[in-house]
């Protein structure tokens, strides 16, 4: 059977189309200041890609923060629900998974089933998302892609204790000021997220295998440094920014009379 | 028993509301033009002893139930502003920051509360009300009494009972003095006994949504609340939940739900988000879910077992000391099951208010006692009852249907 998954998150839009356990195509792009409009071209990308038609899509469900915009989705789901099950199918022995995205981010707690046990979510603040490592990158002068691999260069992580993306700002030019190394600085930054996310996990007691999911999954600083604070892997699986569509295309087939 | 004309009425409608509304504008008047009354007004906190003014005749007013009001009306963020203004940290009780931003700009619903000629602090809820309410002294110019309960952390100690029941008389003797007349002893028996049969029915209302479906939920138990509060000890506060208590029970005897498909039932736990009743109100009952009960409106009832009618004053300072704020976590936790028993509910929704630090410090635990004890799940809501900046409606959205799909998962 052949489903779509479609995830609008805060900032990037991503999409798969699945027949049965096969991606048949993925797309990921910028979401924009309209939601619907994103949905929408991410659908025509991806049934391009396929080349497949809309019809012969036999169920769509839209997730992610924009997921009541995509108005054409024939049922809506929570990110937490279609990352548990998008985790749970790339990774069958993941019990926790921890999502980091641009806005938000969240630990869910599954069964060995792959059902939602508990979960939490940041409060309405920036600090340890994907936008907190935006901003920090910024203050030091670098992109993204780079701050991953400096932070494995550095040897002793900078203490850095605001919890408050603009205050943890400020510490950072402080730092730079006083001449701490790059390397230290951003090695401090991953440290602090990781340390943030791991009392979030603990809330909801957390229970290996530990999965990682969300944008900010591909910061092998961020990886490393949980792994050093839980002092257990964190897995993190191909396509790990595709988790919630995933998740949602599989939810699609389990429920094919959404429509 | 006397008819209601429901016929024809939605279902959510309910003849008691318009009764309570003009109950409540009725007591605002009443306070508002107390001078020309030739009446004294009390600002009291909404878990101090209330009776003795009212025997005294003095007018009770409340600014919690104030706040709430402002939360209502949509008025909370602006008044919060001003006492950010003053100086005051964003971090305080937006009860306490509405309240002092009402006082100086005479701003909100009711354009402020009518002036003071004293104020009766109990700590029994916090220790912010202590700080508020000296300022507030400071600002009116008036005598402060202070009701200092002790935290009951097991259990209600001698020392406990002995230093508390001192306190009552300090209290009477400084509302002599305030009054220039002498305690009514008699009339303060007649007001307990009320104040009781108050405590008995408001339980006897609550327990109605033990029904399924639930003929009112916590949203509404929050409206028909204002009077427990306010005015317990008093004949209209009995006339009122005696009305309610029978609308209630002929909404049971035919089956009248609030919520129209009720399918789910939560606990709430935590101060209403007052800025958003309606709007929660329709996000659950949209997805066929009822929030029967709550552990707020419950603790104006919660320790009338510990009152002996006949001895008001000998029992209250007992009964004051161990409401659901002065409790540890463990005791609370124990509340919590009880009532998630009683009503037979399929999850707990708790609102992580901001605000209010010592209701919401320990619901983590409590969340992990109940996922623990009764396997069930759990929501939390991060918000704060009055200041709606602290509100994220799409967080709010993605937690509750991410919650409704656990449930529903089960
Ligand atoms: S902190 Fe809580 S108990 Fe104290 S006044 Fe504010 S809302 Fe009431």
């Amino acid at each position: 059977m052949i489903t779509c998954g479609i995830d609008i998150g805060s900032v990037t839009a991503k999409g798969v189309i699945m027949d049965e356990n096969n991606l048949l195509a993925t797309t990921i792009q910028f979401t924009g200041y309209n939601a619907g409009t994103a949905g929408e071209t991410v659908l025509q990308k991806l049934l391009g890609q396929a080349g497949l038609k809309r019809e012969q899509i036999v169920a769509l469900i839209a997730t992610g923060y924009g997921r009541n915009s995509v108005d054409f989705a024939d049922k809506t789901l929570s990110e937490i629900i279609c990352h548990g099950a998008g985790a749970h199918f790339a990774i069958p022995t993941a019990r926790t998974v921890i999502d980091i995205g641009g806005q938000d981010s969240k630990v869910i707690l599954l069964s060995d089933a792959g059902q939602v046990l508990n979960f939490v979510m940041n409060d309405k603040c920036a600090a340890g998302t994907g936008r907190f490592l935006e901003v920090m990158a910024r203050a030091l002068e670098t992109d993204l892609d780079g701050f991953g691999q400096l932070s494995l260069k550095g040897s002793t992580p900078a203490a850095i204790s605001s919890t408050c993306t603009v205050f943890a700002e400020s510490e950072v030019i402080s730092l730079v000021a006083k001449g701490e190394s790059r390397e230290n600085i951003i090695a401090g930054i991953h440290r602090s997220i990781a340390a943030r996310t791991v009392a979030m996990a603990n809330r909801v007691g957390l229970i290996p295998d530990i999965v990682m999911t969300g944008g900010v999954s591909r910061n092998i600083g961020v990886i490393q440094a949980l792994e050093k604070l839980l002092n257990l892997p964190v897995t993190v699986p191909e396509n790990a920014q595709l988790t919630g569509a995933i998740g949602a295309a599989l939810l699609a087939q389990r429920a094919p009379n959404v429509a | 028993m006397k008819k209601h004309k429901t016929s024809g009425k939605p279902a959510y409608y309910m003849e008691s509301v318009p009764k309570m509304k003009k109950i409540m504008r009725n007591y605002y008047l009443k306070a508002k033009y107390a001078r020309y009354l030739g009446k004294k007004v009390a600002w009291i906190t909404s878990g101090g002893p209330v009776e003795p003014l009212i025997a005294m005749g003095i007018i009770p007013v409340y600014p919690e139930n104030h706040g709430a009001m402002i939360g209502v009306s949509h008025t909370g963020v602006e008044l919060c502003e001003v006492a950010e203004g003053m100086g005051y940290s964003g971090d305080l009780c937006s009860y306490a920051r509405a309240d002092i931003g009402a006082s100086e700009t005479g701003g909100g619903p009711i354009g402020g509360l009518p002036k003071p000629d004293m104020l009766i602090c109990c700590n029994n809820i916090c220790g912010t009300v202590l700080k508020w309410y000296e300022i507030q002294a400071r600002k009116f110019q008036v005598p402060l009494f202070i009701l200092d309960t002790p935290f009951v952390h097991t259990e209600f100690t001698k020392e406990a009972k002995t230093y508390v029941d001192r306190q009552v008389k300090d209290y009477i003797r400084f509302l002599e003095t305030a009054m220039k007349k002498k305690f009514p002893y008699d009339k303060m028996n007649v007001v307990g006994k009320r104040s009781v049969e108050a405590m008995r029915l408001w339980q006897q209302v609550l327990n109605t949504a033990t029904a399924k479906p639930a003929p009112f939920t916590a949203f509404d138990a929050f409206f028909h609340l204002a009077l427990i509060v306010t005015l317990r000890g008093t004949k209209t506060v009995l006339r009122y939940y005696r009305f309610l208590l029978d609308e209630l029970n002929q909404r049971v005897e035919k089956g009248i739900g609030m919520v129209e498909n009720e399918q789910y039932r939560f606990l709430w736990d935590n101060l209403p988000i007052w800025h958003r009743m309606r709007w929660l109100s329709r996000a659950f009952a949209a997805r066929n879910a009822a929030l029967v009960a709550d552990t707020y409106t419950s603790a104006w009832c919660g320790t009338v077992d510990n009152i002996d009618e006949n001895d008001f004053l000998g029992s209250m300072g007992e009964a004051y000391t161990r409401i659901y704020l002065n409790i540890g976590v463990d005791q609370m936790a124990e509340k919590v099951l009880n009532m998630i028993d009683k009503y037979d509910v399929d999850g707990l929704v708790m609102h992580s208010n901001r605000s209010c630090k010592p209701y919401s410090f320990g619901q983590y635990d409590i969340q992990r006692i109940v996922q623990r004890e009764r396997g069930l799940p759990v929501l939390i809501l991060e918000s704060d009852m009055v200041d709606a900046r602290k509100f994220s409606e799409g967080q709010v959205e993605t937690r509750i249907d991410a919650f409704m799909e656990m449930v529903g998962q089960k």
